[in-house]
């Protein structure tokens, strides 16, 4: 008895003893790994530091090249340098994740794909929690309305591009990191090249077209797809093309009508929404690279700020006939660079430029600089703003008339009236003009329409809406 | 049959009462005693729609970029078109959102 528990005390001890010497010995050949990675790249005239490679544009020659790096301190048998153990500790501690967790993500290179309010806290993280090789995609610059939502972005960085902006952030955390900015707007003719450097995808886009783009050079090039959404107080997430699950095609073969695509830049966003798909994006894609849990595949969480709840729905898995995807698809990576996704979907590349529709005559519009005239020419008018009344709250001419437009038809008695009395008041007894308004000069032209069939033949919009206003006659006038 | 209907997305903004959540009845097509699912979005576009259906239904199914799911699957998964809901399903319709 005594001497079977003396032996095992024995046993446990030497156990010990190894584990501290092995554990030495790794802290040292990770400072020997690091010198030697110094040694290497200082001819180069790089200062050590790998994150400066990503300095360079374009450097990223892909999740080869990100393996190869040493400023990560991992060596081929996957042992942790000292100063990587203390700075991912809490991470090696997870018994789920640990030492292997660790060095599939240092050995991964994820592609951010939008540096927006999504892609804000997908890139911060991934850099953070010392993913390989980061790359960041986007052709915008930084703008002042973007600073409540796109948390990477800071107020220096205004009207500078905002991989700039994006990869100076993720380098400020973590300068072991690999970190490339590619400052072009992802396009059929170049997403391959920039796609194909990457072993996973994060769409943090803000559009309709893009994300049938990024979904089918996805799957051309047979990378998993992290695709996350928001607008108003909503978001959703999925990750596609990975262990069976569907593209973007299989779920929407068809693009939705183009009313039916709602913008951020017309619709609003909370800040906080995006930001929490963002995160969430983030870890599908650490999970993803280092298959650790279950990816969120052939499902979809459904987010709604509002009410705080989130549903996970079951969603269909990869369609046999997906024109994209399916077995029998036809679909090359030439078809790929010709393929016209914006007349496909009917919607432009980009958050800002909402399609201007041309309704009316030439005659039946006056421009904003004409409207001054007018006024400054005293001559009688009714000045009426077809925008919605939260859109009228924020800032608006005055004097004007809010009805709008989805209550105009309604409210036409009420706008006969004001007409009249407007006209009983000027003194030259000359019948009023009925000038139509809104933000950019679309809906202000459907209103037109439905005022010229209702009666009132003389009503003229205005070219431009208020934004042409702010931009040609009152520069105080505030944009939205 | 009791139904819990749920828009989300944007879906709620055609209703007549622009909140996501509805508990409805929806009567089962005379004598069958079921309810399809094309017979609720007939019903939904009958009853709850209050502007522009085309951004609901495109012929007599949902319009492209609408999700529907029963019970949290996709109704394709169900049958689609075909399925036929039980007492007290929940029925979800969510618009996919593209911005970021």
């Amino acid at each position: 008895m005594d001497g079977g528990r003396r032996g095992r005390g024995r046993r446990q001890a030497i156990e010990k003893e190894l584990k501290k010497l092995r554990e030495e010995r790794e802290e040292l050949d990770g400072r020997i790994r690091l010198l030697e990675s110094q040694l290497e790249v200082r001819p180069e005239g790089v200062d050590g530091a790998a994150a400066g490679e990503g300095v360079v544009y374009g450097s990223c020659d892909g999740s080869v090249a990100c393996r190869r790096r040493r400023g990560n301190g991992f060596a081929p048998d996957g042992g942790l340098p000292a100063d990587m153990i203390y700075r991912y500790s809490r991470h090696l501690l997870l018994p789920d994740f640990g030492v292997e967790g660790q060095r599939k993500l240092s050995q991964s290179s994820i592609l951010v794909v939008g540096a927006g309010g999504l892609g804000s806290p997908v890139a911060l993280y991934l850099a953070a929690c010392g993913v390989g090789c980061l790359g960041i995609v986007d052709g915008d610059d930084v703008e002042l309305n973007n600073l409540h939502r796109q948390i990477i972005h800071k107020e220096a960085y205004v009207g500078q591009p905002k991989v700039k902006s994006a990869a100076d952030a993720c380098r400020e955390i973590n300068s072991s990191i690999k970190v490339v900015d590619h400052h072009h707007t992802l396009k059929p003719r170049n997403a391959l090249e920039i796609v194909r450097k990457y072993d996973i995808v994060v769409d943090a886009t803000d559009n309709l077209p893009t994300r049938y783009m990024i979904s089918d050079c996805c799957v051309l090039l047979n990378k998993p797809l992290v695709s996350g959404a928001a607008l108003g107080l909503e978001g959703q997430l999925t990750v596609y093309h990975h262990n069976g699950s569907p593209c973007y095609r299989c779920l929407f073969p068809s693009p939705p009508p183009v009313a039916a695509c709602q913008r951020c830049s017309d619709s609003g966003v909370l800040g906080v929404v995006p930001g929490v798909i963002g995160c969430l994006q983030a870890l599908e894609a650490i999970k993803v690279a280092t298959a650790v849990g279950e990816p969120l595949c052939g499902r979809m969480l459904l987010f709604d700020a509002l009410s705080a709840r989130i549903r996970i729905v079951k969603l269909r898995g990869s369609l046999p006939d997906c024109t994209i995807c399916g077995e029998n698809s036809v679909f090359t990576e030439q078809d790929f660079q010709k393929f016209d996704y914006e007349n496909f979907t009917q919607s432009p590349m980009s958050d800002k430029t909402a399609p201007s529709v041309n309704l009316l005559p030439e005659n039946a519009r006056i421009t904003s600089r004409d409207y001054k005239r007018l006024v400054d020419n005293g001559e009688p008018h009714l000045l009426l703003d077809v925008r919605p009344m939260h859109h009228f709250q924020i800032a608006s001419i005055s004097p004007s008339m809010n009805i709008p437009l989805s209550m105009l038809e309604e409210k036409l008695p009420t706008l006969k009236t004001s007409l009249k009395e407007t006209g009983a008041a000027s003194a030259s007894g000359k019948e009023p003009a009925l000038v139509v308004l809104c933000r950019r000069g679309n809906d202000s032209q459907r209103a037109v329409q439905l005022l010229r069939e209702n009666g009132f033949a003389s009503a003229k919009d205005i070219i431009g809406g208020l934004q042409a206003w702010g931009q040609d006659v009152d520069p105080d006038f505030p944009v939205y | 049959m009791h139904l819990t209907l749920e828009f989300g997305g944007g879906l709620e903004l055609l209703l007549k009462s622009s909140t996501k959540v509805h508990k409805v009845e929806v009567p089962p097509k005379d004598g069958e005693g079921k309810v399809t699912m094309k017979g609720l979005l007939s019903w939904v576009k009958a009853n709850l729609i209050k502007e522009r259906p085309e951004m609901f239904v495109k012929g007599d199914s949902v319009r492209p970029g609408v999700l529907v799911l029963i019970n949290d699957c996709d109704w394709e998964l169900c049958g689609g078109l075909d399925a036929e809901l039980e007492e007290k399903d929940v029925v979800v319709f969510i618009s996919t959102l593209h911005g970021g």
